[in-house]
This record gives structure tokens, sequence and C-alpha cells, in this order.
């Protein structure tokens, strides 16, 4: 095949072109930050970045503090509630929206407008109705329950599920729109032919539709894994990692270490640890999702 | 509306309100948007309260007595540092970053995907793989680098760079939408055009581009909403001439002269947010009408 | 003697500056945007347009350092750079002066003869590298001060404390009147009430042995047990609502009468002047937890990052002369709450607080080396996440918590 087609390089040489500002974000931004960061992950650089090599040595500390060991179980557990709760809720939703109901578009503004709003305060107005003097347990004990508690912000052993409150009313409504939107790319036809069948509905969704939009969901685990991982300013917002280290996440770890603690060389230990538990993850993943099927259209057909 | 529109839902088929199904999709959905507008309410019903009522009061009450003084407050003379000023002041330099940064990063995220989608190249997959790694690393993990990479090619501290920044930071998740929605386009269409002659620009231009519109929607709704919000780089690489809003928003609430003013750092958050606000109030329907749009193919 | 001849080259300069002039808008960022902070960056603000020609232009970026460090120094790097910039002394700020990237002070610091009247003198050591000037120390802050509100012990029925044993007696009381008896913060809020026990409560010599010498047998030692044991009976009497508050609003409560009193620094003091409180009636202070009258001196100061306009640095020299003139530094540490860095001026109209801070610090015995002088912010940080999380973890013993402790001091170097 490759025989009659013209010499390599300038084959499809438009798209290689449009591809240059992706190809030179690629190589410069993250794969050279991505090298510039594991580099000076052995290095002692304390607030500037110094070519002093030091070994494994910010490597050993990193895994002997334990506010790098409770930050790394935060993150599984907010990510993996944080990651099942808004797909699942987020389909949920969608599939409610796509009932032909009336309102539609008042609710759909409803579900999205929380991710219109910045961090910086909505994290405090979570704070409020999460902290027991003013918010919740306040207002249940004014109805007369006065022994009920609802300490999820104060007591370190339930902080991190406030954050993941907060964060599912912050994301799940763009995941409700993508969902939708995928939903509403259904072909009619499957909806027919599922009813000329008899299947039920809930039957429908789970074993017809939902595998249909596979390349919907795949979008959708990449932008919610993305925001999870790099999860910052809504703890700092609500907690500041408090009480104590108890929400403590690995992005804010890097952060302070990297700017207020003046110790690069840790703090990129950690961001290396971070990219690096992502890369293990996401290549076979990335592999496998995107490899190359029969649809390449574009040459020579 | 969208009832009588045949690309809008697709559920069974339309039922009558009062049956226990509608009930219970009424009720959760109804249940859903309460916990959605509870923190809204909070903030809305504490920026118009005064401050006496909010010290004694109970978060959730209503005011007793409506007061529209924090929103002027926030808009026209809240301190951020020195200056009483509001945050009005940012609102045209947000403006100024905003716009641009939003069509430059969604014109290269498109033809990325349209390239990674109809024009694969060898190793344009490879690249892809990499790209989305990208949307993993924490922001300021990269910050030193880019500030070196930016002040080499002579645009740190100017417009210019910080559209650069955003257009980077954008790349990953919306070269990855548009890529997923023109696979998901019939294919037929893109061989016809072929057929036809036409060559990279043209089909994109005149075939994926009128068909994208509601792809082009969601970006839009993602980079307004993540630009105007932004902080971080709006404060370090767009100079000192360009200062976001958002610098005075973080000034108003993170400094409390004398005592924390709740009801004005709220109304200068729904100021503040106001813009994507409006996007995402607008763009529902085009939402709607983009679908109807893409809808054709079947 | 010595005022006068710099007056006179103050004078000197300043008309010689003025004949080639070009007026320029010199941007100085900062992070001070509480109450208390932000009427002393206007008083700086002010007496700088006040000489005349050049502008202060305000870049204060809220959020302490934490926030605005990042901003200010990846701006120094990406050739950026602001007029002048707050800053914390230290080893941080080493960094950027290695890379070249500050103006060299000396010569001015020499002409007007800083090194005579700076006091104490370790202030403008901090700015020194390699023997040349690169800050400008602007006041001195110190960590060991109790502030409490005499009204709310009142209220409560119990005897106003003088010092924290006292104070710890009396905490019972104030608890069942529904009062909170120690207002705190945020985890570096938390960190500081240990820091000022470590002074205070340990003595002289044991903060010294720790701080100085790094000695991991004064780390172990019972005196250092007894300063935990207290820290740990410190977690008893803040309220739960104490995460993610703001040190000011942590003061608010004290101001208000909410809380019985709160372990905070001289910025504190800010707060009450701002509020319009009276020291020794509306409030009251006690250095050293009422226990050792010592006092470390932190401060905050400013350096001048280099730029490729004369005019720039011209305008940067004039703030820098400005900083430590004498007016300057009574009428900004006067809005500040804290104290002056010359020895040489007239603190008259300082309150009964200031008062008792400036006699204290007379006696260079009471004079301790701040522990940002003493650890880098690297070691500083380890002991504030331990801290913060024996605070919040009342299962963590005592024990446990001095074993981690030793560890991070016999680590520091």
């Amino acid at each position: 095949m490759a025989a009659t087609r013209p010499f390599a390089p300038l084959r499809n040489l438009n798209a290689k072109i449009a591809a240059v500002p992706m190809i030179a974000t690629v190589l410069v931004v993250f794969i050279g930050c991505t090298l510039w960061t594991v580099v000076y992950s052995f290095t002692s650089s304390r607030s500037l970045p110094t070519l002093d090599f030091v070994g494994i040595d910010q490597y050993r500390r990193l895994f002997t503090t334990s506010r790098w060991i409770v930050s790394l179980r935060n993150l599984a557990i907010f990510g993996i509630l944080a990651l099942s709760f808004s797909l699942v809720l987020g389909f949920i939703l969608a599939a409610l929206m796509d009932q032909k109901i009336r309102f539609e578009n008042t609710f759909r503004t409803v579900f999205l407008y929380p991710h219109a709003l910045s961090f910086i305060v909505t994290g405090l107005v979570w704070q409020w109705i999460l902290t027991p003097a003013y918010g919740v347990q306040k207002v249940v004990r004014d109805l007369g329950f006065e022994t009920f508690n609802f300490p999820i912000l104060t007591d370190g052993r339930f902080t991190i599920y406030a954050i993941v409150i907060a964060s599912l009313w912050q994301g799940t409504g763009l995941v409700m729109a993508l969902m939708l939107a995928g939903l509403r790319n259904i072909d009619d036809e499957i909806w027919k032919a599922a009813r000329v069948d008899g299947i039920p509905t809930w039957r429908t969704y789970l074993f017809i539709i939902i595998p249909m939009m596979r390349p919907v969901f795949a979008t959708t685990l990449v932008i919610i894994a993305a925001t999870i991982v790099k999860v910052y300013d809504l703890v700092v917002a609500m907690t500041n990692g408090g009480p104590g280290i108890a929400s403590e996440v690995p992005a804010k770890y890097v952060y302070d270490f990297m700017f207020s603690r003046g110790n690069l060389g840790q703090g990129l230990a950690a961001s290396t640890i971070m990219l690096t538990t992502v890369l293990i993850i996401l290549v076979p993943w990335a592999l496998y999702e995107y490899r190359p099927r029969n649809r390449t259209l574009g040459v020579g057909k | 509306m969208s009832l009588v529109n045949p690309a809008g839902p697709r559920g069974r088929r339309p039922r009558r309100i009062g049956s226990p199904t509608s009930i219970m999709i009424y009720g959760i959905l109804i249940v859903a948007a309460v916990y959605y507008l509870i923190p809204l309410y909070v903030m809305v019903m504490t920026s118009l309260k005064g401050m006496p009522e909010i010290r004694l009061g109970n978060i959730f009450s209503p005011p007793v007595e409506v007061t529209f003084q924090p929103w002027a407050t926030a808009w026209n003379s809240a301190c951020t540092g020195l200056y009483c000023e509001g945050i009005k002041v940012g609102f045209f330099n947000s403006m100024k970053i905003l716009v641009p940064s939003v069509i430059f990063s969604i014109i290269i995220a498109s033809v990325n995907g349209y390239a990674l989608s109809n024009w694969r190249f060898k190793g344009s997959e490879l690249f892809f793989t990499a790209l989305i790694f990208g949307a993993f690393i924490p922001y300021q993990v990269m910050l030193y680098p880019l500030v070196i990479i930016t002040r080499e090619l002579g645009i740190f501290g100017t417009l210019t760079g910080v559209i650069v920044i955003h257009t980077i930071f954008g790349m990953p998740i919306l070269t990855l939408l548009f890529r997923n929605y023109f696979v998901s386009l019939p294919p037929e269409l893109f061989k016809a055009a072929r057929v036809d002659g036409a060559g990279f620009w043209r089909i994109f231009l005149q075939i994926m581009l009128p068909m994208s519109l509601p792809i082009f929607v969601v970006a839009v709704i993602l980079q307004v909403t993540g630009i105007w919000n932004d902080f971080l780089f709006g404060v370090i690489f767009a100079g000192t001439k360009n200062f976001p809003m958002t610098v005075q928003l973080n000034n108003i609430v993170n400094s409390t002269q004398g005592v924390k003013e709740y009801n004005v750092n709220m109304a200068a958050t729904i100021l503040t947010g106001a813009v994507p606000l409006l996007v995402y109030f607008f763009s529902g329907k085009y939402f709607v009408r983009g679908i109807a749009a893409g809808a054709v193919k079947g | 003697m010595r005022y006068r001849s710099m007056l006179a080259a103050l004078a000197a300069s300043t008309l010689l500056f003025a004949g080639s002039a070009r007026a320029v808008d010199l941007e100085v960022t900062h992070w001070w945007t509480s109450g208390g902070e932000a009427a002393a960056a206007k008083v700086l603000a002010q007496s700088y347009d006040k000489l005349g020609g050049d502008k202060w232009v305000d870049g204060a970026i809220a959020g302490s350092g934490t926030t605005a460090r990042p901003i200010i120094v990846s701006r120094i790097l990406g050739g950026n750079p602001m007029g002048a910039t707050q800053l914390n002394t230290g080893r941080d700020a080493e960094d950027l002066v290695k890379a070249g990237l500050m103006t060299d002070l000396s010569e001015l610091a020499a002409k007007e003869g800083w090194a005579d009247f700076i006091r104490p003198s370790k202030l403008l050591d901090s700015c020194k590298y390699e023997g040349k000037i690169y800050c400008v120390p602007v006041n001195i802050h110190s960590w060991q001060w109790m502030w409490i509100n005499p009204g709310a012990f009142k209220e409560a029925g119990a005897p106003v404390p003088t010092n924290w044993s006292e104070f710890v007696a009396a905490a019972p009381k104030l608890k069942e009147k529904g009062i909170i008896p120690l207002a705190t913060g945020d985890a570096w809020q938390v960190d500081g009430i240990f820091r000022v026990m470590l002074a205070t409560l340990g003595g002289r010599d044991l903060y010294l042995k720790i701080m100085d010498d790094k000695d991991k047998d004064a780390a172990a030692s019972p005196e250092m047990k007894a300063v935990w044991q207290a820290f740990a009976n410190a977690r008893d009497l803040a309220d739960p609502g104490y995460v993610g508050r703001q040190w000011n609003e942590a003061t608010s409560l004290v101001l208000t009468g909410k809380a019985g009193g709160q372990i905070m620094g001289d910025w504190a003091q800010g707060e009450f002047g701002v509020a319009g409180k009276v020291a020794g009636t509306d409030y009251d202070c006690l250095p050293g937890l009422g226990v050792h009258p010592i006092l470390d001196t932190g401060g905050d100061a400013f350096y001048f990052p280099k730029n490729a306009n004369p005019e720039v640095t011209r305008a940067q020299l004039k703030l820098a002369s400005m900083l430590v003139s004498k007016e300057t530094q009574v009428a900004f540490n006067l809005a500040k709450g804290s104290l002056p860095i010359r020895g040489d001026i007239d603190m008259e109209a300082a309150n009964a607080c200031m008062q008792k801070g400036i006699k204290i610090l007379a006696d260079a015995n009471n004079v301790l080396p701040s522990i940002e002088q003493a650890l880098s912010s690297d070691a500083q940080g380890q002991l504030e996440d331990l801290n913060t999380e024996f605070f919040a973890n009342k299962d963590m013993s005592v024990d446990d918590a001095q074993a981690r402790f030793v560890e991070i001091i016999s680590q520091a170097k």
C-alpha cells in the first residue's frame, strides 16, 4: 500500500503543519517540563533550581514523611469517591434530563452553574455550610434535635468526605452535560428497535446505550481524573489541609514545598511520583483506547 | 421548546405529568436541584444581609432587612490593599485576557482534533497520548520552566504571553473533546468530500465546522470558566497592566479589614462569576440547537 | 550628631536626584492586606508620594506569603520585576540574591550609616550576602505575645490571668459561658503557639540549645517534654471551628469577647488599633506568656529587584532610604503594631503594650533569634506539620510528638 503513496514526510502535509502547535507544546512544555521535573527532583534545589545532585535523598525523605502518606491516602479516597459518584450521578441526571421533561433548560442551568464559580469562595460557602457553629449542625439543632452532630469538617477522620461533597457539587454538572450530549447523539432507531423488542428501559441503558457511549465515557473519565489528580484550590479554600494534616493532598504538598517551604527538590520529587503514577495508569489505557483502528480515513482513499 | 424538536430528548416516550414514573423523575431532579442551589442560595442571601444580621443569624435564613449595599461596595469601593475601588477595576483586563485566549485556544484545539481524527499521520497517536498526559501535570510544577520559556520568547508579562499559556493548558482537554467529536461524525461525509477533491482546510471549514456547534459550545463553556476564574497565570504572565479581576476578588476575600465582610465577599464572588454564569445561561439554548444541527446525520 | 549627618546625607541625595529625575511609578508588592497591615502600607505609600516625583504603585496580593511568593519570584525570574517587594529574609531570598537579581544597597547603607543605628544588628546581618546588603529591614516583630480580653474573663467570673498557668486555670469557667478560651486558626497559627511556648515556657537556654545548636539531648529533655505537655493542654482550649480560620478573624474573636485570648505575634496589635481599642483597658498583653519576658526578633524586609532602567534604580534607592528614616519608622510601626528597627528614636506615642516590648528589647539578654533565622524554611515546615498534626489529633501522645521533634531537630542543619 505504501508504494502507491507519495514521499512519506510530505504526505498529509497540511495535517502536519496544522499539528505544529500541538507538537511543539507536547515536546517543549509537557515532555520538557516533565524531564525538568524529574532531573531536578534528584537535586537539593531550594527556592531556585540548582543542579546540585543528591541522589535519591528527596525520595527517601518523601516516603518517611507522614504528611505525604496522608496525602496519598486522601487522594485515593477522594479519587475513587469523586470519580465513581460523579460518573454515576452525572449519568443518572443526564438520563433523567433526557426523558422529555419540562424545564429542561432550567434544570441544566442549575446543574451546570457551580462550574462557573471560582473556588476561592465556593470553598468558603461549603466551609460555612459544614462548619458546626453556623452550618447544617446548628440548623438541625435549632429545630430541636439538640444532640445532632455533624462534625464532617472539623473531625479529621471525615474531612476528606466534606471535600468530596463540595467537589461533586462543582463537577457533576459538567459530567451531566457531556453525558447528555452523548445520549442525544444516540440514534433514535436504537430506541425504536429496543422498544419493538420489548427490552426494559434500564436494560437498554445498561447494555445498549452505555456501551455505545464509550467515547463519551472515555472523554469524561480523562477530564474528571485530571481534575482529581490536581485537586488543590478546593482544599485550600475549605480546610487548608486541616485539621492538622487530615485533608492534605499531593498537589498541595508539591505546591507548599516548591513555593512556601523553599524546597523545590522535595516538591519536584513528590510531583515526579504523581506523574509516574499517572503514567503507569494512563499509558496502557491510552494505548488501548486510542490505538490506531481501521478508520484511518484521511490518507489516499 | 424542545418538546416539539425531533432532535430533542430521546427518552422512551412522552409521559403525562402525574404518572408514577414522572413523579419519580421530577422528584429526583428536584432533590438534586436543591442540593445544587443551596450554596447559591446561601451566597445570595448572605450578600443581601447587613453584617449585624450575619453575625447573629442562621446562614440559611432569608434577610430580615434586604440591603444592596454589599453589592455596591463589592463593585465600587471594597478595598484590595491600598486602593478601595472594588472589583470593577479588573473587569476589562479580564475581558482582554478572556476573549483572545478563548478564541485562540479553541481554534488551535479544534484543528488539532480534526487532524488527529481524520488525517492521522505517523506518530500522531503518540503525540496525542502525551498531550493527554499533559492534562495530569499540576500547573504549579510547570511554573518556573514556563516563566523561563516565555522570558526567552520575549512574551513574559504581556497579553500574548498569557494567551499562549492559556492555549497550552487548554489544549489537552479541548483537543480530546474535538477529536472524539470528529471521530463520531459519519465517515461518509468525509469520504464524499475527499472524492470531490476537497483538501484539509476546505473539508474542515466547509464540512466539519458547520457540524460542530455543540462541541464548540462545550469548549467555550470550559474555556470561559477556566480562563475567567484563573488567578495564578493571569497575575504572573499577563503583566502588571493586565491584572485580571480574580486578583481583586482574591484580595477582597482573603484579606480582612477589621471584621470579615461576608456579605461583600459573596457579592464580589457572584459579580466575578457573572460572565461565566451568563455564558452558561445563554449557551444552554445553543446547546440544544447545536445538538439538532449535529443530528442531521441519521 | 549621627542623626544630623544622616539627615544631611539624605538631603544631599534627594537634591542630587531631584535634578536629573524623571519620575517613575514604582510598583511595590506585598501581602499586607489586613486592617492594621493595610494602614501601615498606606503610611509608606503616602510618605513616598510626599517625597515628590516618583509614585508608589501598590501591588498588594492578599493571602499571606504562600499566595504572593510564587508570583513575586516568577516575576523577578521572568524579567518583569516590580520596583520593590516585601519578602522574608533568610535563605529563600538568598537564592535570588545569589542569582544576581537584586539591587545592591551597600553603597547607600554605608553612606547613611545603617549599621550604626539598626538595632539589633542581627536584622541587618540577615540582609547581607557576601558582605553586601540587599534588603531593608523595616520593623521588628516578635511572636511571644498573648492577647487577652479582660472583659471576657470578668463576664465568666474568672480572675484575669497574668500568665499561662492562670489562663489554663480560668479556661473551664470561660467554656461554661460559651466563650472560646484560646482562639487560633490555620496551621501556621497553631505552629506559632508551639514556638511561643518553646521560648517562654522552655526558657532562653533551652531555646538556644535547640535552635542554635540543634542539640538532640535538649530536644529530648524533660524540660522540653513540659513544653509539649503545655502544648497538649492548649489543644483542649481551642474550639473545633479553628479549621481554616484566618489570624485576624481569631483576633477579632478576642476583640469582641467571644474568645478569652490568642497567642499571636505583635502584628495582632494592629487589629486592636484599627478597632479603636485601648491597650491596658480593652485588651491586655502578656509578653512571654507572662512567664519569661523574652522576645524574638523577626520582621519584615523589603527587597529591590534589579532593573535595567536607571531611573527605577534611583527610585528604589530613594525608597530604601525613606524606609529606614526616623519619621517613617515611627509612623509605620505605630500603625503596624511592630517595633522600630532604630534604637535612636522616640516612641513616646507607643501604647502600653508596645512600651513593654521596647523595654524588654532594651536588654540584649531578652532577645532571641527568630526561628526564621535559626531554621531553614524546610525544617520549619516539618515542624509546622508535626505541630498541626499533634494539635488536631488528641490521640497523639506527648512522647510520640517529642520523638518526632527530636528527629526534626537532629536532621536540621
